[in-house]
């Protein structure tokens, strides 16, 4: 499952430790291009750690990371806070590390829904508005390893679906790499290639279908979600009755 | 023309007023007024240093400035205190420092008021030369750096995961802050130097709508600053870097005022 070579990014028994508490441990992961790879956990359980090791952005405290050379990278973080004193219009904003011509950020910016806004103020934008911005802005670098936080938080129920669609399709279009955070785990299943369950270290991992059924996942998130997802990924060939049996 | 006072007042002035700008608006938007007031205040130690070790004043004053930019980053990385009270230490125990070499130098006489609030009156053809030369080298590098800094300063995890080196960037950005206050001592003084980079830079944001025209617009306010507390100065018999400093306050007070006014219509 570990395929070492061609790998856009690896991590070997990764860890990142902070006042003598560790705050993940032991991740051994890769991202290949044109995989999508789903890091999912509760709060506080190293997802955005293990994804900042991934970026190069955390050095780790034990284990190795390994990037392709010259890796062109695409990053939208949990949060963004630009001060108020800052003029940047969503323009300049797509632009920020990577000259990116007009007509890319136009494109990019269509691909979201939110043309409409590239001559807005950054900090005029609501953080829906702003979470596509970060994502067409990502997207318009066509990275070859995308990396999303969270990407849809505060992005309402419509957009949501849209941002998850484009994701897919960015993949095959570009054949990157993408690793994704994500709460939404009904969305992240039906993307998704491998899962990685995350509690501080890997709980489980590989496809959707393997890792719901698995009984850490149901430790993890309890009996009833992991039901609903095994529900949602094994529809075809079974079915659930109510009184919890299983009909072939 | 460099031979009346006035004239030389006007000419360095103007040269700090073009390169403090830009470099005043990274200071806004890092939100590091603080910062700033920091290393202008360490700048006394620095004129205690030179006239202990008998070097030029401006030199000492830039490397006592950049240990203390590290100082403050080095104590960062290993303290639980927050940014702020670490800087309040450091700021009022190096003009502490400062005061208490100069009070042990009792062979030089020096004018401890013209250090604190600037003596732009007193300004000679040499500062005027290690102002402009100094200035346009800053300026110079800021333009080689200013896409990168920028990005920097929007958000240092995106431009560190998409290939930029924000520790570079920061330490460029250090280095010139500490050049700037250097050679704008003598204009207002340490206690008044970060009054000089940020008002004009904060009087600018409402009337820009990118980075560049912020910069350019704080430096024009900067000029105009000086033009008037210089003349102000003349006119009113009062002192030069006190008026400067007052004049941009005069001037940002217009353009929120200003402000106000739209937002209302």
């Amino acid at each position: 499952m570990l395929r070492k070579e061609n790998a856009l990014i690896t991590l070997t028994n990764a860890g990142v430790r902070r006042d003598r508490k560790w705050l993940v441990r032991g991740i051994t992961m890769s991202v290949h291009s044109g995989e999508i790879v789903t890091l999912i956990g509760p709060n506080g359980s190293g997802k955005t750690t293990t994804a900042k090791m991934a970026l190069g952005l955390l050095g780790v405290n034990e284990g190795t990371t390994g990037r392709k050379k010259n890796l062109r990278i695409g990053y939208v973080p949990q949060k963004l806070q630009i001060d108020w004193t800052v003029p940047i219009k969503v323009k300049r904003f797509i632009s920020l590390t990577n000259k990116i011509s007009d007509k890319e950020i136009e494109f990019a910016l269509s691909l979201t829904n939110t043309s409409h806004l590239s001559n807005k103020e950054v900090r005029m934008l609501s953080g829906g508005e702003l979470q596509r911005v970060m994502v067409a802005r990502a997207i318009a670098l066509s990275p070859e390893f995308l990396v999303l936080d969270e990407p849809v938080q505060g992005v309402d129920y419509k957009g949501e679906d849209a941002i998850y669609n484009l994701i897919e399709e960015t993949r095959t279009k570009l054949n990157c790499g993408i690793l994704l955070i994500s709460h939404d785990l009904h969305m992240v299943m039906s993307t998704t290639d491998k899962v990685i369950c995350l509690n501080g270290h890997i709980c489980c991992s590989g496809t959707p279908g393997v890792v719901t059924t698995s009984p850490e996942f149901k430790d993890l998130f309890g009996e009833r979600m992991a039901t609903n997802l095994a529900i949602y990924q094994h529809n075809h060939d079974h079915e659930h009755l109510i009184d919890g049996s299983i009909k072939k | 023309m460099l031979d009346d006072f006035f004239m030389r007042s006007i000419i360095g002035g103007v040269g700090v007023a073009t390169v403090v700008g830009p470099l005043g608006c990274f200071v806004v938007w890092r939100r590091l007024a603080y910062f700033g007031d920091t290393l202008s205040h360490s700048a006394l130690l620095g004129v205690a240093l030179a006239l202990l070790l008998q070097i030029n004043i401006t030199l000492s004053v830039f490397i006592t400035s950049v240990f203390v930019a590290f100082a403050l980053l080095f104590l960062q990385k290993g303290q639980k205190l927050s940014s702020d009270t670490l800087l309040g230490i450091l700021a009022h125990s190096t003009i502490a420092l400062g005061l208490i070499a100069l009070s042990f130098m009792t062979w030089v006489r020096v004018d401890l008021m013209g250090f604190l609030f600037g003596d732009i009156l007193s300004i000679t053809k040499q500062d005027i030369l290690i102002i402009w030369v100094g200035g346009l080298l800053v300026l110079f590098c800021l333009i080689l750096v200013w896409k990168k800094l920028f990005a920097t300063t929007v958000s240092p995890e995106i431009a560190e995961a998409e290939g930029l080196n924000p520790q570079r960037s920061n330490f460029f950005f250090m280095i010139m802050l500490a050049l700037v206050i250097a050679i704008s001592m003598k204009i207002v003084g340490v206690m008044l130097l970060t009054a000089l980079l940020i008002i004009p830079a904060a009087s600018a944001r409402h009337f820009s709508t990118s980075p560049e025209q912020m910069a350019i617009i704080s430096i024009l306010f900067g000029i105009s600053s000086v033009l008037f507390g210089l003349f102000g100065s003349l006119e009113f018999d009062i002192p030069a870097g006190p008026s400067i400093i007052v004049a941009s306050l005069i001037l940002f007070l217009t353009t929120i005022s200003k402000n106000l006014i739209f937002k209302n219509s």
